[in-house]
Protein backbone atom coordinates (compact mmCIF):
# COMPACT_ATOMS: atom_id res chain seq x y z
CA UNK A 1 0.00 0.00 0.00
CA UNK A 2 2.86 2.20 0.92
CA UNK A 3 4.47 1.46 -1.89
CA UNK A 4 1.59 1.66 -4.35
CA UNK A 5 1.03 5.39 -2.83
CA UNK A 6 4.45 6.08 -3.56
CA UNK A 7 4.41 5.33 -6.73
CA UNK A 8 1.24 7.81 -7.62
CA UNK A 9 3.08 10.21 -5.62
CA UNK A 10 6.14 10.18 -8.02
CA UNK A 11 3.90 10.31 -11.19
CA UNK A 12 1.46 13.06 -9.50
CA UNK A 13 4.92 15.09 -8.89
CA UNK A 14 5.61 14.50 -12.52
CA UNK A 15 2.66 16.33 -13.55
CA UNK A 16 2.60 19.25 -11.26
CA UNK A 17 6.43 20.04 -12.81
CA UNK A 18 4.55 19.84 -16.42
CA UNK A 19 2.26 22.21 -15.50
CA UNK A 20 4.52 24.75 -13.78
CA UNK A 21 6.94 24.88 -16.68
CA UNK A 22 4.87 23.35 -19.99
CA UNK A 23 7.70 23.60 -22.44
CA UNK A 24 9.86 21.11 -20.77
CA UNK A 25 9.79 17.46 -19.90
CA UNK A 26 12.98 16.84 -18.24
CA UNK A 27 14.42 13.28 -18.75
CA UNK A 28 14.31 12.29 -15.16
CA UNK A 29 10.68 12.97 -14.74
CA UNK A 30 9.75 10.62 -17.72
CA UNK A 31 12.25 7.95 -16.02
CA UNK A 32 11.82 7.93 -12.63
CA UNK A 33 7.56 7.13 -12.73
CA UNK A 34 8.76 3.75 -14.47
CA UNK A 35 11.27 2.94 -11.99
CA UNK A 36 9.57 3.63 -9.08
CA UNK A 37 6.40 1.22 -10.61
CA UNK A 38 9.18 -1.37 -11.39
CA UNK A 39 10.63 -0.96 -7.65
CA UNK A 40 7.12 -1.27 -6.42
CA UNK A 41 6.30 -4.29 -8.70
CA UNK A 42 9.38 -6.01 -7.05
CA UNK A 43 8.49 -5.42 -3.57
CA UNK A 44 4.95 -6.61 -4.01
CA UNK A 45 6.34 -10.11 -5.63
CA UNK A 46 8.56 -9.88 -3.36
CA UNK A 47 6.27 -9.82 -0.38
CA UNK A 48 3.83 -12.80 -0.89
CA UNK A 49 5.22 -16.06 -0.72
CA UNK A 50 5.05 -17.54 -4.14
CA UNK A 51 3.64 -20.80 -2.01
CA UNK A 52 0.70 -18.79 -0.96
CA UNK A 53 0.09 -17.59 -4.01
CA UNK A 54 -0.37 -20.78 -5.90
CA UNK A 55 -1.18 -22.69 -3.19
CA UNK A 56 -4.18 -24.53 -3.79
CA UNK A 57 -3.00 -27.85 -1.92
CA UNK A 58 -3.31 -31.11 -2.19
CA UNK A 59 -2.84 -33.52 -5.25
CA UNK A 60 -5.84 -32.15 -7.84
CA UNK A 61 -4.32 -35.01 -10.30
CA UNK A 62 -7.31 -36.72 -10.20
CA UNK A 63 -8.77 -38.92 -12.60
CA UNK A 64 -10.64 -36.97 -15.47
CA UNK A 65 -8.75 -33.67 -15.39
CA UNK A 66 -8.12 -31.75 -17.95
CA UNK A 67 -4.56 -31.78 -19.18
CA UNK A 68 -3.56 -28.30 -19.66
CA UNK A 69 -2.89 -24.96 -17.89
CA UNK A 70 0.67 -23.60 -17.54
CA UNK A 71 3.16 -26.11 -15.73
CA UNK A 72 6.99 -24.77 -14.51
CA UNK A 73 9.39 -28.03 -14.69
CA UNK A 74 12.47 -27.38 -12.61
CA UNK A 75 15.66 -29.95 -13.70
CA UNK A 76 18.47 -30.50 -13.04
CA UNK A 77 21.04 -28.50 -15.56
CA UNK A 78 22.31 -31.73 -17.41
CA UNK A 79 18.41 -32.95 -18.68
CA UNK A 80 18.81 -29.66 -20.41
CA UNK A 81 18.45 -31.16 -24.02
CA UNK A 82 16.65 -33.79 -23.39
CA UNK A 83 13.95 -32.07 -21.46
CA UNK A 84 14.13 -28.86 -23.76
CA UNK A 85 12.86 -32.33 -26.36
CA UNK A 86 10.48 -33.62 -24.35
CA UNK A 87 8.61 -30.67 -23.12
CA UNK A 88 7.77 -29.94 -26.81
CA UNK A 89 6.46 -33.22 -27.59
CA UNK A 90 4.22 -33.14 -24.34
CA UNK A 91 3.59 -30.14 -25.89
CA UNK A 92 2.10 -31.41 -29.43
CA UNK A 93 0.17 -34.26 -27.31
CA UNK A 94 -1.33 -31.76 -25.48
CA UNK A 95 -2.83 -28.79 -27.00
CA UNK A 96 -3.60 -26.36 -23.90
CA UNK A 97 -1.20 -27.29 -22.16
CA UNK A 98 2.61 -25.20 -21.41
CA UNK A 99 5.67 -26.40 -20.56
CA UNK A 100 7.96 -23.45 -19.11
CA UNK A 101 11.64 -25.25 -18.00
CA UNK A 102 13.80 -23.45 -15.30
CA UNK A 103 17.34 -25.69 -15.33
CA UNK A 104 20.16 -25.37 -12.78
CA UNK A 105 22.37 -27.72 -10.71
CA UNK A 106 19.79 -29.74 -8.58
CA UNK A 107 20.78 -28.41 -4.87
CA UNK A 108 19.56 -24.71 -6.53
CA UNK A 109 16.42 -26.11 -7.26
CA UNK A 110 15.67 -27.73 -4.04
CA UNK A 111 16.59 -24.35 -2.49
CA UNK A 112 14.01 -22.43 -4.68
CA UNK A 113 11.83 -24.83 -3.99
CA UNK A 114 12.23 -25.04 0.04
CA UNK A 115 11.95 -21.13 -0.29
CA UNK A 116 8.69 -21.48 -2.09
CA UNK A 117 9.20 -21.37 -5.76
CA UNK A 118 6.52 -22.24 -7.55
CA UNK A 119 7.49 -25.56 -9.18
CA UNK A 120 4.81 -27.63 -10.12
CA UNK A 121 7.52 -30.82 -11.05
CA UNK A 122 10.59 -31.34 -9.77
CA UNK A 123 13.44 -33.66 -11.71
CA UNK A 124 16.49 -33.99 -9.69
CA UNK A 125 19.97 -35.42 -10.92
CA UNK A 126 20.58 -37.05 -7.40
CA UNK A 127 18.21 -38.89 -5.00
CA UNK A 128 19.66 -36.93 -2.33
CA UNK A 129 17.99 -33.79 -3.46
CA UNK A 130 15.48 -35.51 -3.81
CA UNK A 131 15.02 -36.69 -0.18
CA UNK A 132 15.60 -33.14 1.09
CA UNK A 133 12.46 -31.78 -0.67
CA UNK A 134 10.23 -34.68 0.69
CA UNK A 135 11.55 -33.80 4.06
CA UNK A 136 9.54 -30.81 3.53
CA UNK A 137 6.79 -32.74 2.91
CA UNK A 138 5.90 -31.00 -0.65
CA UNK A 139 5.71 -33.93 -2.76
CA UNK A 140 2.71 -34.87 -4.74
CA UNK A 141 3.29 -38.57 -4.36
CA UNK A 142 6.26 -40.24 -4.39
CA UNK A 143 9.45 -39.75 -6.44
CA UNK A 144 10.30 -42.10 -9.28
CA UNK A 145 12.92 -43.17 -11.14
CA UNK A 146 13.27 -42.23 -14.20
CA UNK A 147 17.13 -42.19 -15.70
CA UNK A 148 20.90 -43.22 -14.84
CA UNK A 149 23.73 -41.66 -15.86
CA UNK A 150 27.33 -42.86 -15.29
CA UNK A 151 30.68 -40.82 -15.77
CA UNK A 152 33.13 -41.24 -18.50
CA UNK A 153 36.99 -39.52 -18.80
CA UNK A 154 36.49 -36.19 -21.09
CA UNK A 155 39.78 -35.01 -23.02
CA UNK A 156 40.60 -32.66 -25.25
CA UNK A 157 40.20 -33.85 -29.00
CA UNK A 158 44.18 -33.88 -29.30
CA UNK A 159 44.17 -35.16 -26.08
CA UNK A 160 47.77 -33.78 -25.70
CA UNK A 161 48.89 -36.02 -22.20
CA UNK A 162 47.83 -39.28 -24.53
CA UNK A 163 45.43 -40.64 -21.75
CA UNK A 164 43.66 -43.72 -22.20
CA UNK A 165 42.99 -44.96 -18.83
CA UNK A 166 41.97 -43.37 -15.38
CA UNK A 167 45.55 -44.69 -14.45
CA UNK A 168 46.61 -42.38 -17.29
CA UNK A 169 44.89 -39.45 -15.59
CA UNK A 170 46.15 -40.27 -12.07
CA UNK A 171 50.00 -39.64 -13.58
CA UNK A 172 52.32 -36.67 -12.04
CA UNK A 173 51.92 -33.70 -14.38
CA UNK A 174 48.53 -34.40 -15.70
CA UNK A 175 45.89 -31.89 -15.23
CA UNK A 176 42.82 -33.78 -14.13
CA UNK A 177 39.50 -31.79 -13.27
CA UNK A 178 37.20 -33.32 -11.17
CA UNK A 179 33.52 -32.50 -9.16
CA UNK A 180 33.78 -31.45 -5.88
CA UNK A 181 32.46 -34.32 -3.30
CA UNK A 182 29.37 -31.69 -2.45
CA UNK A 183 27.92 -32.63 -5.78
CA UNK A 184 26.15 -35.46 -7.29
CA UNK A 185 28.74 -36.06 -10.05
CA UNK A 186 31.62 -35.61 -7.45
CA UNK A 187 30.43 -38.49 -5.28
CA UNK A 188 29.95 -40.72 -8.39
CA UNK A 189 33.62 -39.60 -9.06
CA UNK A 190 34.86 -40.75 -5.63
CA UNK A 191 33.31 -44.13 -5.90
CA UNK A 192 34.64 -44.74 -9.57
CA UNK A 193 37.95 -43.81 -8.32
CA UNK A 194 37.60 -45.90 -5.48
CA UNK A 195 36.63 -48.93 -7.23
CA UNK A 196 39.35 -48.75 -10.00
CA UNK A 197 42.09 -48.29 -6.77
CA UNK A 198 43.12 -45.32 -8.67
CA UNK A 199 44.40 -41.62 -6.27
CA UNK A 200 43.82 -39.00 -8.57
CA UNK A 201 45.03 -35.89 -7.60
CA UNK A 202 43.11 -32.97 -9.29
CA UNK A 203 43.72 -29.50 -9.85
CA UNK A 204 40.69 -28.60 -9.48
CA UNK A 205 37.37 -29.60 -7.65
CA UNK A 206 34.61 -28.12 -9.30
CA UNK A 207 30.95 -27.11 -8.48
CA UNK A 208 29.33 -28.43 -11.22
CA UNK A 209 29.61 -30.63 -14.10
CA UNK A 210 29.52 -28.44 -15.76
CA UNK A 211 32.53 -26.14 -15.01
CA UNK A 212 34.42 -29.54 -15.27
CA UNK A 213 33.77 -29.76 -19.19
CA UNK A 214 34.55 -26.26 -19.79
CA UNK A 215 38.10 -26.76 -18.38
CA UNK A 216 38.44 -29.67 -20.59
CA UNK A 217 36.71 -28.46 -23.61
CA UNK A 218 38.94 -25.13 -23.24
CA UNK A 219 42.23 -26.90 -23.12
CA UNK A 220 43.12 -26.11 -19.53
CA UNK A 221 42.91 -29.35 -18.37
CA UNK A 222 44.28 -32.84 -19.84
CA UNK A 223 41.06 -34.98 -18.31
CA UNK A 224 37.92 -34.67 -16.68
CA UNK A 225 35.51 -36.64 -15.24
CA UNK A 226 31.74 -36.23 -16.35
CA UNK A 227 28.87 -38.00 -17.24
CA UNK A 228 28.24 -39.64 -20.38
CA UNK A 229 25.78 -37.51 -21.38
CA UNK A 230 27.79 -34.83 -21.25
CA UNK A 231 30.38 -36.26 -23.53
CA UNK A 232 27.60 -36.67 -26.11
CA UNK A 233 26.13 -33.43 -26.11
CA UNK A 234 29.37 -31.70 -26.31
CA UNK A 235 30.02 -33.13 -29.55
CA UNK A 236 33.41 -33.48 -30.73
CA UNK A 237 34.67 -30.43 -28.35
CA UNK A 238 35.84 -33.41 -26.32
CA UNK A 239 36.54 -37.43 -26.33
CA UNK A 240 34.84 -39.63 -24.00
CA UNK A 241 36.47 -42.33 -22.62
CA UNK A 242 34.93 -45.37 -20.89
CA UNK A 243 35.82 -46.29 -17.50
CA UNK A 244 36.25 -49.83 -16.77
CA UNK A 245 34.38 -49.45 -13.10
CA UNK A 246 31.98 -46.89 -14.52
CA UNK A 247 28.83 -48.62 -12.84
CA UNK A 248 30.40 -48.28 -9.33
CA UNK A 249 29.38 -44.50 -9.48
CA UNK A 250 25.77 -44.65 -10.89
CA UNK A 251 24.13 -41.35 -10.98
CA UNK A 252 19.82 -41.80 -10.67
CA UNK A 253 17.50 -39.37 -11.83
CA UNK A 254 14.11 -39.16 -9.85
CA UNK A 255 11.43 -36.89 -11.06
CA UNK A 256 8.31 -35.98 -9.06
CA UNK A 257 5.25 -33.76 -9.43
CA UNK A 258 5.18 -31.17 -6.10
CA UNK A 259 1.86 -31.42 -4.03
CA UNK A 260 1.31 -27.04 -3.98
CA UNK A 261 1.08 -27.32 -7.81
CA UNK A 262 -2.25 -25.52 -9.13
CA UNK A 263 -2.21 -27.68 -12.21
CA UNK A 264 -1.72 -31.03 -10.61
CA UNK A 265 -3.29 -33.23 -13.25
CA UNK A 266 -0.86 -31.51 -15.98
CA UNK A 267 2.30 -32.21 -13.72
CA UNK A 268 1.25 -35.75 -13.26
CA UNK A 269 0.83 -36.18 -16.92
CA UNK A 270 4.19 -34.70 -17.45
CA UNK A 271 5.96 -37.26 -14.77
CA UNK A 272 4.12 -39.89 -16.43
CA UNK A 273 5.29 -38.76 -20.21
CA UNK A 274 8.71 -38.92 -19.27
CA UNK A 275 8.67 -42.09 -17.30
CA UNK A 276 6.39 -43.49 -20.35
CA UNK A 277 7.85 -44.99 -23.32
CA UNK A 278 8.77 -42.04 -25.04
CA UNK A 279 10.30 -40.19 -22.92
CA UNK A 280 12.47 -43.16 -22.38
CA UNK A 281 13.39 -43.25 -26.18
CA UNK A 282 14.29 -39.57 -25.70
CA UNK A 283 16.45 -40.21 -23.04
CA UNK A 284 18.23 -43.41 -24.30
CA UNK A 285 19.04 -41.32 -27.48
CA UNK A 286 20.64 -38.96 -25.05
CA UNK A 287 22.62 -41.95 -23.75
CA UNK A 288 20.69 -41.67 -20.22
CA UNK A 289 20.29 -45.52 -19.12
CA UNK A 290 17.68 -47.27 -17.43
CA UNK A 291 16.83 -46.81 -14.10
CA UNK B 1 26.79 23.73 -4.36
CA UNK B 2 25.35 26.72 -2.18
CA UNK B 3 25.91 25.44 1.46
CA UNK B 4 25.78 27.50 4.06
CA UNK B 5 28.87 26.87 6.16
CA UNK B 6 26.82 25.81 9.07
CA UNK B 7 25.28 23.18 7.96
CA UNK B 8 27.76 20.95 8.88
CA UNK B 9 27.53 21.38 12.78
CA UNK B 10 23.68 21.10 12.63
CA UNK B 11 24.03 17.59 10.19
CA UNK B 12 23.36 15.49 12.88
CA UNK B 13 19.51 16.79 13.28
CA UNK B 14 16.56 15.07 11.67
CA UNK B 15 16.30 17.72 8.73
CA UNK B 16 14.61 16.75 5.13
CA UNK B 17 13.37 20.02 4.60
CA UNK B 18 15.71 20.58 1.62
CA UNK B 19 14.20 17.77 -0.37
CA UNK B 20 10.86 17.00 -2.04
CA UNK B 21 9.57 14.31 0.60
CA UNK B 22 9.30 12.02 -2.03
CA UNK B 23 13.04 11.55 -2.68
CA UNK B 24 13.05 11.26 0.99
CA UNK B 25 10.28 8.13 0.72
CA UNK B 26 12.32 6.68 -2.18
CA UNK B 27 15.68 7.08 -0.52
CA UNK B 28 14.36 5.12 2.84
CA UNK B 29 13.05 2.34 0.05
CA UNK B 30 16.34 2.26 -1.39
CA UNK B 31 17.96 1.86 1.64
CA UNK B 32 15.88 -1.23 2.95
CA UNK B 33 15.96 -2.76 -0.54
CA UNK B 34 19.74 -3.01 0.02
CA UNK B 35 19.86 -3.72 4.05
CA UNK B 36 16.63 -6.13 3.95
CA UNK B 37 18.41 -9.66 2.74
CA UNK B 38 21.35 -8.72 4.56
CA UNK B 39 19.04 -8.86 7.35
CA UNK B 40 17.41 -11.50 6.18
CA UNK B 41 20.81 -13.92 5.89
CA UNK B 42 21.27 -12.60 8.93
CA UNK B 43 18.37 -13.69 10.67
CA UNK B 44 18.83 -17.44 9.29
CA UNK B 45 22.38 -18.01 10.84
CA UNK B 46 22.30 -21.25 13.15
CA UNK B 47 24.11 -19.48 16.08
CA UNK B 48 24.99 -22.50 17.93
CA UNK B 49 27.19 -23.96 15.16
CA UNK B 50 28.47 -20.42 14.09
CA UNK B 51 31.72 -20.69 15.57
CA UNK B 52 32.50 -24.13 14.45
CA UNK B 53 31.00 -23.52 10.80
CA UNK B 54 33.65 -20.76 10.24
CA UNK B 55 36.29 -22.12 11.98
CA UNK B 56 36.63 -25.53 9.88
CA UNK B 57 39.64 -26.34 7.76
CA UNK B 58 38.12 -25.52 4.68
CA UNK B 59 36.72 -22.36 5.79
CA UNK B 60 40.23 -20.58 7.32
CA UNK B 61 42.03 -22.03 4.29
CA UNK B 62 39.17 -20.13 1.87
CA UNK B 63 39.78 -16.96 4.24
CA UNK B 64 43.34 -17.03 4.09
CA UNK B 65 43.47 -17.93 0.90
CA UNK B 66 41.09 -14.72 -0.02
CA UNK B 67 43.14 -12.16 2.25
CA UNK B 68 46.24 -12.84 0.02
CA UNK B 69 45.10 -13.09 -3.33
CA UNK B 70 43.00 -9.63 -2.63
CA UNK B 71 46.06 -8.06 -1.26
CA UNK B 72 48.28 -8.92 -4.50
CA UNK B 73 45.66 -8.37 -6.98
CA UNK B 74 45.42 -4.58 -4.73
CA UNK B 75 49.21 -4.53 -4.89
CA UNK B 76 49.26 -5.13 -8.84
CA UNK B 77 46.14 -2.77 -8.76
CA UNK B 78 48.25 0.44 -7.41
CA UNK B 79 51.21 -0.82 -9.21
CA UNK B 80 49.53 -0.29 -12.82
CA UNK B 81 46.03 1.49 -11.52
CA UNK B 82 48.34 4.31 -10.77
CA UNK B 83 50.39 4.91 -13.56
CA UNK B 84 47.04 4.63 -16.04
CA UNK B 85 45.12 7.11 -14.11
CA UNK B 86 47.64 9.46 -14.24
CA UNK B 87 48.07 8.54 -17.97
CA UNK B 88 44.27 9.21 -18.43
CA UNK B 89 44.47 12.31 -16.09
CA UNK B 90 46.93 14.10 -17.44
CA UNK B 91 48.11 13.67 -21.05
CA UNK B 92 46.01 13.86 -24.65
CA UNK B 93 46.41 11.19 -27.32
CA UNK B 94 44.45 10.63 -29.66
CA UNK B 95 42.26 7.55 -28.26
CA UNK B 96 42.58 8.42 -25.18
CA UNK B 97 38.74 8.01 -24.55
CA UNK B 98 38.53 4.66 -26.25
CA UNK B 99 41.09 3.54 -23.98
CA UNK B 100 39.45 5.07 -20.90
CA UNK B 101 35.89 3.20 -21.99
CA UNK B 102 38.13 0.11 -22.11
CA UNK B 103 40.10 0.09 -19.04
CA UNK B 104 36.75 0.88 -17.16
CA UNK B 105 35.30 -2.64 -19.40
CA UNK B 106 35.42 -5.11 -16.76
CA UNK B 107 33.68 -2.47 -14.25
CA UNK B 108 30.63 -3.69 -16.52
CA UNK B 109 31.79 -6.83 -17.99
CA UNK B 110 29.68 -10.12 -16.19
CA UNK B 111 32.55 -11.84 -14.34
CA UNK B 112 32.44 -15.34 -15.89
CA UNK B 113 32.97 -13.49 -19.48
CA UNK B 114 35.92 -11.95 -17.87
CA UNK B 115 36.97 -14.88 -16.58
CA UNK B 116 36.95 -16.37 -20.22
CA UNK B 117 38.65 -13.52 -21.54
CA UNK B 118 41.26 -14.48 -19.24
CA UNK B 119 41.32 -17.98 -20.22
CA UNK B 120 41.67 -17.14 -23.54
CA UNK B 121 44.54 -14.83 -22.92
CA UNK B 122 46.38 -16.57 -19.88
CA UNK B 123 44.89 -19.96 -20.42
CA UNK B 124 47.52 -22.89 -21.65
CA UNK B 125 46.09 -22.01 -24.99
CA UNK B 126 45.78 -18.66 -25.18
CA UNK B 127 47.75 -15.71 -26.96
CA UNK B 128 50.14 -14.93 -23.79
CA UNK B 129 49.59 -18.24 -22.00
CA UNK B 130 50.90 -20.56 -24.62
CA UNK B 131 54.10 -18.59 -24.72
CA UNK B 132 54.48 -19.03 -20.81
CA UNK B 133 53.49 -22.42 -21.01
CA UNK B 134 56.65 -23.23 -23.09
CA UNK B 135 59.05 -20.90 -20.91
CA UNK B 136 57.85 -23.32 -18.10
CA UNK B 137 55.51 -20.61 -16.96
CA UNK B 138 51.87 -22.07 -15.94
CA UNK B 139 49.00 -19.87 -14.57
CA UNK B 140 46.33 -22.27 -15.07
CA UNK B 141 45.10 -23.55 -11.63
CA UNK B 142 47.35 -21.52 -9.85
CA UNK B 143 47.07 -18.74 -7.25
CA UNK B 144 48.39 -16.77 -9.36
CA UNK B 145 45.71 -17.19 -11.89
CA UNK B 146 43.17 -16.04 -8.86
CA UNK B 147 45.44 -12.82 -8.26
CA UNK B 148 44.93 -12.25 -12.20
CA UNK B 149 40.94 -12.79 -12.27
CA UNK B 150 40.62 -10.38 -9.24
CA UNK B 151 43.29 -7.35 -10.20
CA UNK B 152 41.37 -7.92 -13.89
CA UNK B 153 37.94 -6.90 -12.27
CA UNK B 154 39.44 -4.47 -9.61
CA UNK B 155 41.30 -2.28 -11.13
CA UNK B 156 39.11 0.22 -12.68
CA UNK B 157 37.60 1.12 -9.21
CA UNK B 158 41.22 2.20 -8.68
CA UNK B 159 41.46 3.52 -12.15
CA UNK B 160 38.09 5.65 -11.78
CA UNK B 161 38.56 7.13 -8.12
CA UNK B 162 42.40 8.01 -8.64
CA UNK B 163 41.40 9.59 -12.12
CA UNK B 164 38.52 11.14 -10.86
CA UNK B 165 40.28 13.13 -7.91
CA UNK B 166 43.34 14.01 -10.53
CA UNK B 167 40.93 16.00 -12.16
CA UNK B 168 39.11 17.97 -9.39
CA UNK B 169 42.32 18.78 -8.20
CA UNK B 170 43.03 20.54 -11.45
CA UNK B 171 46.94 21.24 -12.98
CA UNK B 172 47.43 24.32 -11.01
CA UNK B 173 49.96 23.53 -8.00
CA UNK B 174 51.57 21.24 -10.72
CA UNK B 175 52.01 24.14 -13.05
CA UNK B 176 53.17 26.31 -10.25
CA UNK B 177 55.64 23.84 -8.66
CA UNK B 178 57.10 23.35 -12.91
CA UNK B 179 58.07 27.26 -12.79
CA UNK B 180 59.40 27.11 -10.18
CA UNK B 181 62.17 24.17 -11.13
CA UNK B 182 60.39 21.41 -10.08
CA UNK B 183 61.37 18.43 -12.48
CA UNK B 184 58.62 16.17 -13.49
CA UNK B 185 58.99 13.36 -11.35
CA UNK B 186 59.32 15.98 -8.29
CA UNK B 187 56.07 17.31 -9.42
CA UNK B 188 54.20 13.68 -9.13
CA UNK B 189 55.82 13.12 -6.10
CA UNK B 190 55.86 16.18 -4.22
CA UNK B 191 52.64 17.64 -5.46
CA UNK B 192 50.29 15.36 -7.30
CA UNK B 193 50.50 11.99 -5.22
CA UNK B 194 50.33 13.68 -1.93
CA UNK B 195 47.48 15.55 -3.25
CA UNK B 196 45.77 12.58 -4.65
CA UNK B 197 46.59 10.65 -2.01
CA UNK B 198 43.17 10.55 0.23
CA UNK B 199 41.48 9.20 -3.24
CA UNK B 200 44.51 6.58 -3.65
CA UNK B 201 43.91 5.04 -0.44
CA UNK B 202 40.20 4.98 -0.43
CA UNK B 203 40.81 3.59 -4.60
CA UNK B 204 43.00 0.67 -2.96
CA UNK B 205 40.25 0.01 -0.45
CA UNK B 206 37.85 -0.46 -2.66
CA UNK B 207 39.66 -2.54 -5.48
CA UNK B 208 40.54 -5.03 -2.18
CA UNK B 209 36.71 -4.96 -1.30
CA UNK B 210 36.37 -6.01 -5.32
CA UNK B 211 39.03 -8.56 -5.14
CA UNK B 212 37.76 -9.98 -1.99
CA UNK B 213 34.19 -10.95 -3.55
CA UNK B 214 35.51 -11.92 -6.84
CA UNK B 215 33.90 -15.15 -7.87
CA UNK B 216 32.85 -15.70 -11.88
CA UNK B 217 35.99 -15.03 -13.34
CA UNK B 218 38.00 -16.69 -10.90
CA UNK B 219 35.71 -19.75 -10.97
CA UNK B 220 35.90 -19.97 -14.67
CA UNK B 221 39.74 -19.24 -15.18
CA UNK B 222 41.48 -20.47 -11.89
CA UNK B 223 39.26 -23.29 -10.79
CA UNK B 224 38.69 -24.77 -7.15
CA UNK B 225 41.05 -26.72 -5.01
CA UNK B 226 41.16 -25.66 -1.40
CA UNK B 227 44.39 -23.33 -0.37
CA UNK B 228 45.15 -22.98 -3.89
CA UNK B 229 42.34 -21.33 -6.08
CA UNK B 230 39.08 -21.89 -3.79
CA UNK B 231 38.68 -18.37 -2.46
CA UNK B 232 35.92 -17.42 0.21
CA UNK B 233 33.01 -16.91 -2.31
CA UNK B 234 33.85 -20.45 -4.06
CA UNK B 235 34.14 -22.23 -0.45
CA UNK B 236 30.62 -20.48 0.32
CA UNK B 237 28.97 -21.52 -3.22
CA UNK B 238 30.54 -25.12 -2.91
CA UNK B 239 29.27 -25.33 0.84
CA UNK B 240 26.01 -24.55 -0.15
CA UNK B 241 25.49 -27.81 -2.21
CA UNK B 242 25.50 -29.58 1.03
CA UNK B 243 25.19 -27.44 4.41
CA UNK B 244 23.15 -24.18 3.61
CA UNK B 245 24.04 -23.26 7.34
CA UNK B 246 27.74 -23.42 6.51
CA UNK B 247 27.40 -21.07 3.42
CA UNK B 248 25.57 -18.87 5.20
CA UNK B 249 27.93 -18.58 8.11
CA UNK B 250 30.64 -17.52 5.60
CA UNK B 251 29.00 -14.80 3.83
CA UNK B 252 28.23 -12.81 7.34
CA UNK B 253 32.03 -13.74 7.30
CA UNK B 254 32.98 -12.31 4.15
CA UNK B 255 30.05 -9.32 4.53
CA UNK B 256 31.48 -8.05 8.53
CA UNK B 257 35.05 -7.87 5.84
CA UNK B 258 33.37 -6.09 3.28
CA UNK B 259 31.31 -3.42 6.20
CA UNK B 260 34.61 -2.76 7.44
CA UNK B 261 36.65 -1.98 4.31
CA UNK B 262 33.77 0.32 3.02
CA UNK B 263 33.60 1.68 6.28
CA UNK B 264 37.43 2.17 6.56
CA UNK B 265 36.95 3.79 2.10
CA UNK B 266 34.53 6.24 3.34
CA UNK B 267 36.35 7.44 6.32
CA UNK B 268 39.26 8.49 4.43
CA UNK B 269 37.40 10.32 1.73
CA UNK B 270 34.45 9.71 0.07
CA UNK B 271 34.97 8.48 -2.58
CA UNK B 272 36.56 10.13 -5.51
CA UNK B 273 35.44 13.62 -4.73
CA UNK B 274 37.86 15.91 -3.24
CA UNK B 275 37.00 19.58 -2.21
CA UNK B 276 38.06 21.82 -5.22
CA UNK B 277 37.51 24.75 -2.89
CA UNK B 278 40.59 23.40 -0.40
CA UNK B 279 43.02 22.26 -3.62
CA UNK B 280 42.19 24.63 -6.81
CA UNK B 281 40.45 27.64 -7.05
CA UNK B 282 37.05 27.52 -9.19
CA UNK B 283 38.79 30.13 -12.27
CA UNK B 284 41.21 27.05 -12.44
CA UNK B 285 40.37 25.15 -15.78
CA UNK B 286 40.21 21.41 -14.57
CA UNK B 287 42.48 20.04 -16.69
CA UNK B 288 45.40 21.99 -19.09
CA UNK B 289 47.54 19.13 -20.84
CA UNK B 290 50.83 19.71 -20.91
CA UNK B 291 50.66 22.88 -18.77
CA UNK B 292 52.80 21.03 -16.12
CA UNK B 293 55.55 21.16 -18.37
Amino acid sequence: MIVARLASGVRSHGRDARRVRPGRTPGWQRRAAPTAVACAMLLLTGCGGARDATGTGGSAAADGAAIDGSITVFAAASLTGTFTDLARRFEDGHPGAEVRLTFAGSSDLVTQIIEGAPADVFASADTRTMQQVSDEGLLAGTAVDFATNTLQLAVPPDNPAGISSLADAARPGVKTVVCAEQVPCGVAAAAVTGAEGVDLDPVSEESSVTDVLGKVTSGEADAGLVYGTDVRAAGGSVLGIDLAEAGAGVTTYPITALAESPEGATAQAFVDFVTGPEGRAVLTAAGFGAP
Amino acid sequence: MTVPSGAARTARRVNTAALPRWVVAAAVVGAVFVVLPLAAMTLRIDWPRFVPLVTSEGARAALLLSLRTSVSATILCVLFGVPLALVLARTSFPGRRLVRSLVLLPLVLPPVVGGIALLYTFGRRGLIGSGLASLGVDVAFSTTAVVLAQAFVALPFLVLSLEGALRTIGTRYEAVGATLGAGRWTVLRRITLPLVLPALVSGAVLSFARALGEFGATLTFAGSLQGTTRTLPLEIYLQRETDPDAAVALSLVLVVVAVVVVGVAHRVRPLGSLDPRRTASPTTPPAAPGRAH
